[in-house]
């Protein structure tokens, strides 16, 4: 027996089935990935795709607004989360313009790479592309691990390179996420490369503020934060050269289909020759600091370059 | 089934049984950091559980409030603390020391409130001072729900100490975060093992120490156990309830 109570409950219960039903559905029809695909097939717009990552969809919508700026009609298709999913999409057509860094592309493409340089790694990169995806010449700017100390320890030690280190007579140990320890570019390569005694602390929290409180405070001399990073420059860090190359390169590249042409191209190459280091630090600042949203912080940039408007 | 085995090779490596960052000087840090946040909870959380348990107030205002504590996600605590006072294990061991006071909160007052109402009132009858009935009466009687209390703390500190190798501070969870970093996933897996069979140990020895506890009195006076099995301890009993009055 149901009583009315009850009755009028499960009139509500079904109710928002139906509804969540419906919402459900609608959800299912926008997925981002088949969207995309009709958006090529069905029209000329330029698919520009991104990351799951802040300062990648930043660089994504520099990109996408210059292309609108010259004319092109633009569909944004951000936030795809790895290389395994977007690169595919990619090599099909269904995306025409990605921005990608150097090292870590080459190595999904060839892992027996031993480009070292960030001009062998580019050189290295063009040829491992499949064909019908092409690489644009890299921005200055990059987003790769680094080794950084404060200001006064560097001034203190007149301490600029990773290989001014073997010098200094103190312990060293580094504030790194967990895998610095086991990665080539970790201790074992400070030491063979150069000549270097450093033990990993580990600090799992990709480079951020916790790392960087650490060095600042002392516990560790050394700490690994990506070049990208606006930390870097909030903090006054000096960034340690690598001349021997230890760490892998990750310059921003735009990855483009054949969809797009020279023009679109030329469009592209004139937004990365400014993008410096400084420059992609100061854009993700706005980002993470002030929290503004992609679409400004491009706007913005571009304006002041004067590559559009 | 491979993976497992590979662990097993993984942990028997001399390699990784060597120096600061090997498994037996991690496993010390692990223990120490665990007994330690249980220990400084228990001089916290102890007290004021006989207190509440004792005086049976205040026990509203305890279950809201260690309630509210236990969905504080440990992490985030961890890292919200690190960034105050640095990398090191004082951020995390606050965290876990606030992991852990509920559950012993929880079985020192339950404790209390599982003695017989008409024991209390026979200790008073008999002219027995406040003071001699917590410290004979209720405390003896309490105590199983008490070390019930310490075990499933301890049993919490342990998985997640882990998370002190997040801000520096070693324990066993730096193979896991390594291992979960570099893809490494033997190496991550033989890290729980080790949590693992920490647990287990711990588990095991907390609930001999459980039956232990239980007064000659109380373990002398119950038939009525014994005739409904044979194998389950007054102890046992009290870890059920306890489990269930939390």
């Amino acid at each position: 027996m149901i009583n009315t109570a009850k009755k009028g409950r499960l009139t509500v219960l079904g109710a928002v089935a139906i509804g969540a039903m419906v919402a459900l559905a609608g959800c299912a029809s926008s997925d981002p990935l088949s969207d995309g695909g009709d958006a090529s097939s069905s029209s000329d717009a330029i698919v520009v795709g991104s990351q799951q990552y802040y300062s990648n969809e930043i660089i994504a919508e520099l990109y996408a607004q210059a292309l609108e700026d010259g004319g092109y009609t633009v569909d944004r298709q951000y936030q795809i989360g790895q290389r395994e999913v977007y690169l595919p999409e990619l090599e099909s057509g269904s995306i025409d313009v990605f921005p990608e860094y150097t090292g870590n592309l080459l190595q999904y493409y060839d892992k027996e790479s031993t480009a070292k340089s960030p001009e062998e790694v580019e050189s290295a990169l063009a040829d491992a592309l499949p064909d019908g995806l092409t690489a644009l010449a890299a921005a200055p700017a990059s987003d790769q691990d680094s080794y950084n100390v404060t200001k006064e320890f560097s001034e203190e030690n007149g301490i600029t390179s990773l290989a001014d280190l073997k010098d200094y007579s103190g312990s060293l140990a580094v504030g790194a996420p967990p895998e610095n320890a086991e990665r080539p570019y970790g201790p074992p390569g400070l030491k063979s490369v150069y000549g270097v005694d450093v033990t990993s602390t580990p600090i799992d929290d990709g480079g951020g503020p916790l790392t960087v409180k650490a060095l600042l405070d002392g516990s560790v001399q050394l700490a690994d934060v990506y070049t990208a990073s606006p930390l870097i420059a909030e903090n006054d860090l000096v960034t340690l050269d690598d001349p021997e190359n230890l760490i892998l390169p990750q310059n921003v590249v735009p990855i483009v289909s054949d969809k797009v042409d020279a023009d679109a191209k030329a469009i592209i190459d004139a937004v990365d020759a400014v993008l410096t280091p400084s420059d992609l630090q100061k854009l993700n600042a706005k980002s993470q600091t002030d929290q503004e949203s992609s679409g400004t912080i491009a706007k913005e940039y571009l304006t002041s370059k004067k590559l559009i408007g | 089934m491979n993976v497992f085995l590979d662990s097993l090779a993984w942990l028997a490596d001399p390699v990784h049984l060597a120096g600061p960052n090997g498994v037996p000087a991690r496993l010390g840090e692990h223990v120490l950091y665990s007994l330690a946040a249980v220990a400084i909870a228990a001089v916290v959380a102890i007290p004021v559980g006989f207190l509440i348990g004792h005086t049976g107030r205040g026990r509203t205002v305890a279950v809201a409030l260690t309630g509210g504590v236990r969905a504080l996600p440990t992490v985030g605590l961890v890292f919200l603390l690190a960034l105050v006072l640095g990398i090191g294990i004082t951020a995390p061991m606050i965290a876990f020391v606030v992991l852990a006071i509920p559950s012993i909160l929880a079985g020192a007052y339950s404790g209390f409130e599982a003695v017989d109402r008409a024991t209390i009132d026979a200790a008073r009858a008999v002219g027995m001072t406040e003071w001699q009935i917590v410290t004979r009466v209720e405390l003896p009687l309490g105590l199983p729900l008490l070390i019930g209390g310490l075990r499933s703390a301890l049993l919490q500190v342990v998985a997640t100490t882990t998370i002190a190798a997040t801000v520096g501070a070693g324990g066993l969870g730096i193979y896991i975060f390594t291992g979960l970093r570099s893809n490494d996933y033997t190496q991550m897996f033989a890290g729980s093992l080790v949590v693992i069979a920490l647990a287990v140990v711990l588990e095991v020895l907390f609930s001999v120490l459980q039956r232990l506890v239980v007064p000659a009195g109380v373990a002398a006076g119950r038939p009525l156990d014994t005739r409904v099995t044979t194998s389950r301890s007054a102890a046992a009993k009290a870890t059920s309830l306890q489990e269930g009055t939390q």
